[in-house]
């Protein structure tokens, strides 16, 4: 039965991407436009209900459990109340600052977005530099919080800021190397043909990951520098409530806070996908064919394609939160020691073994 | 060549050439700022608030402002009876109300010169303990959250509860019980509370070793905790520590032993010492070792008590407990080991009145407080965080 409808869902999504009025490939912009707003929206709000009901399995509680049926509505609820709320700019602050950070770090976590191929019909942006794109426009995120930090006139927040500005700036190298891993195996950056070149009738086996025996390595970096990039514990710094109260955003409230926490979470989305695409096939199925028995090919397509990224995807997110709930903080200097002692020069050896298997392996 | 620094402008290294002196090197100018941490700050366990002189993430200097939760606790004593200044210890230490009890009850006692049924020193033995472990729990579990792991803080309040429950049976209260009075208990336990004890006991052994497991051999934790604010035996004497933090330093003191009440001689229990193999001595990883190898010591001794307790036939808790408490004139140092270190009370009577002349409490946890200005100096922020974590500080028993 599962089969059966994967197929009717390929045949009606293959049918709507070839929906041309007047030359006009309206069915794809359908495809594409649309869902990578709600993709990017319901990544946020189950996100953050993913978060709060993982932690609280993780620490024998029961989590939201009041608002619908086991408050699957608890981030609606939520986000209603953030908009009631009082929008306190401390007259002490730098306004224009105070306004365009939370604002700045939200258009930087999303703009990465359109190059994230969510199907072989869903890309908002098929750039032919996509992931140099999504690498670069990550930086725009530390403008953002430098901004909130300073604007807010705050000692704290100041303290968040900077720390952060120079944690996200020394991650971006391990990260942007351990990615660079990845497109050199591809030979382009094209973050849809990235993904095309990993797919196969082996599922599995033409990911990036399985492909070559050094790329556990990159993986493995790309997904600790990306923890640091996104804030996310044990590298959670910036924001280190027993130390810094808040970080950057304690003076945020209301609407802009939400902003500030939405942003978080697209760029937790984001960065898993990025993974996920670079190394272990993006949209493409992991199954695979056995024999007369197709499974690789009964679940590719289009939508298979959609479901399949943004699984990958909530499971990186899922062990981001399993290691947020369970590790303690490291310290500042640790964090950098970690950063360019440790993986940043694991980093080029990755990028030089993955080049000689590259060059002298076919 | 000479070193200079100039408040404010930097640090220059000069050499003289002749009667001229040449600037070879100039550092950028930094300034000191002001950094104030707390009354409303997440980690400073309350009201503390922490005057810091930094530079950049250095503290230079930190000096703690206390009095937030002053509530007069001595004063009040001048003015209430013996019996009813039990309460008012409750709220000094509120994470282990039994333990201030207890050593309330040691120093009036001690005055009075009355003579305890064997029983009632059992139960007061483990409600103490029990509260003990409880303090221990909450220590634990928010140094968990000062470092920045929020899952043994719930696992820790999840197993406090038991024992709150456990507390409340036998007193009626969660937190400020009322329960050890002057002579005597307020209640007998209930009848099956020796049993669920029990219960509690086999189920807790395996949950410390699970706590063990997520925070206590995490790397993480340990690179964290291990060598930062090193206190040596001979500086915390001189600042008068005890508890778990003077063991931390590697001083085997603990009252239970070395200046016994009750009926601890009895009883067989170690005195954990940090040996300088997991943790580096004097750290604030040997403090957190040392509580979490003093919750084992308890449940040792809770059981030891339940199987030597006299039976309650014939058992009155309140048989020893004075109609008025008038004590002869003179004055009486009382002291208990607390989950936090020494707490005493010094009690001066005139031999006439019902009320105490004077009542001074020894607060540990303000004792320990007071090195804080040697432990802060050069350490960064987060460390400093790990440090007043270390400490374990109550403020309710600090400020009093």
């Amino acid at each position: 039965m599962p089969l059966l409808m994967g197929n009717s869902l390929n045949a009606w999504s293959e049918a709507l991407v070839g929906f041309n009025p007047m030359g006009l490939p309206l069915g794809l912009v359908i495809l594409a436009a649309i869902p990578l707003v709600f993709i990017a929206l319901y990544s946020l709000t189950y996100g953050v209900y993913g978060e709060r009901k993982i932690s609280a399995f993780m620490q024998d509680r029961l989590g939201p459990m009041e608002v619908g049926k086991w408050g699957i509505l608890q981030t609606i609820a939520d986000i209603l109340k953030l908009l009631q709320k009082e929008d306190i700019v401390p007259t002490s602050a730098d306004k224009f600052l105070f306004v365009i950070g939370p604002g700045v770090l939200f258009v930087g976590s999303f703009l990465a977005y359109a190059v994230l191929p969510f199907s072989s019909a869903f890309i908002g942006a098929s750039l032919n530099v996509g992931l140099f794109f999504a690498i670069g426009i990550v930086a725009i995120e530390v403008v953002g919080i430098l901004a909130a930090g300073w604007g807010s006139n705050n000692k704290w927040s100041l303290y968040g800021a900077v720390r952060s500005v120079a944690q996200i700036v020394s991650y971006e190298i391990p990260a942007a190397i351990a990615l660079l891993c990845g497109a050199m195996m591809a030979g382009t950056l094209d973050m849809q043909k990235i993904t095309m070149l990993q797919s196969g009738s082996y599922g599995f086996a033409h990911f990036f990951l399985f492909q070559s025996p050094i790329a556990w390595l990159p993986f493995l970096i790309y997904f600790i520098a990306s923890l640091a990039e996104v804030n996310r514990a044990p590298f959670d710094i910036p924001e280190a409530e027993s130390e810094l109260v808040a970080g950057y955003f304690t003076e945020y409230t209301g609407m802009k806070f939400a902003v500030i926490f939405l942003a978080e979470y697209g760029s937790m989305f984001m960065v898993s996908a990025i993974i996920s695409i670079v190394f272990l096939g993006g949209w493409n199925s992991p199954l695979p064919d056995i024999g007369s028995f197709a499974l690789n090919a009964w679940t590719n397509g289009p939508l298979w394609g959609v479901f399949w990224i943004i699984m990958k995807g909530f499971f990186f997110i899922f062990v981001q939160m399993w290691l947020r709930w369970t590790l303690p903080r490291l310290r500042v200097d640790q964090l950098m020691y970690l950063c360019w002692k440790v993986l940043t020069p694991f980093a080029f050896v990755s990028f030089v073994l993955t080049a000689i298997w590259v060059i002298y392996v076919p | 060549m000479q070193e200079l620094d100039r408040a404010g402008m930097g640090s220059v290294r000069v050499t003289r050439k002749g009667n001229n002196v040449v600037v070879l090197e100039k550092d950028l100018a930094t300034e000191q700022m002001i950094l104030a941490m707390g009354p409303q700050h997440p980690s400073t366990h309350g009201v503390l608030k922490l005057e810091c002189l930094t530079d950049g993430e250095v503290i230079t200097e930190a000096v703690p402002y206390l009095g937030y939760l002053h509530r007069c606790f001595e004063k009040c004593c001048e003015n209430v009876d013996y019996p009813a200044i039990v309460p008012y210890t409750d709220r000094l230490d509120y994470l282990a109300g039994m333990n201030s009890e207890f050593a309330y009850a040691i120093a009036v006692e001690k005055l009075l010169d009355v003579e305890i049924p064997r029983r009632v020193e059992f139960i007061r033995v483990i409600v103490a303990e029990m509260n003990r472990i409880a303090s221990h729990l909450v220590a634990i579990g928010t140094y968990g959250i000062d470092l920045g792991a929020f899952t043994p803080f719930l696992f820790c309040f999840r197993d406090r509860e038991i024992i709150l429950s456990l507390l409340e049976w036998a007193s009626g209260a969660r937190m400020l019980y009322n329960y050890i009075w002057v002579g005597g208990l307020a209640y007998d336990i209930p009848s099956d509370f020796n049993r669920r004890v029990k219960e509690f006991v086999n189920y807790f052994r395996p949950k410390t070793v699970e706590l063990y497991k997520l925070l206590t051999e995490n790397k993480i934790f340990v690179k964290r905790t291990r060598g930062i604010g090193i206190m040596p035996a001979d500086v915390a004497i001189n600042y008068g520590w005890s508890g778990p933090m003077l063991r931390g330093s590697g001083v085997k003191w603990d009252l239970r032993r070395n200046d016994p009440y009750s009926i601890y001689p009895e009883l067989d229990f170690a005195v954990p010492v940090p040996d300088g193999k997991v943790s580096d001595v004097g750290d604030c990883l040997s403090r957190h070792l040392v509580r979490a190898l003093e919750m084992e010591e308890s449940l040792k001794i809770i059981e030891q008590c339940i199987d030597k307790m006299p039976s309650a036939e014939g058992f009155n808790p309140r048989s020893a407990v004075p109609k008025r408490v008038r004590p002869k004139a003179g004055e009486v140092y009382g002291r208990a080991e607390n989950p936090r270190g020494e707490l005493g009370f010094y009690i001066q009577s005139d031999g006439k009145s019902t009320k105490p002349l004077r009542c001074k409490a020894r607060s540990s946890c303000f004792v320990n407080l007071s090195a804080m200005k040697d432990l802060s100096k050069g350490q960064l922020i987060p460390d400093l965080v790990a440090i007043i974590g270390s400490i374990d500080i109550v403020l309710g028993e600090v400020d009093r």
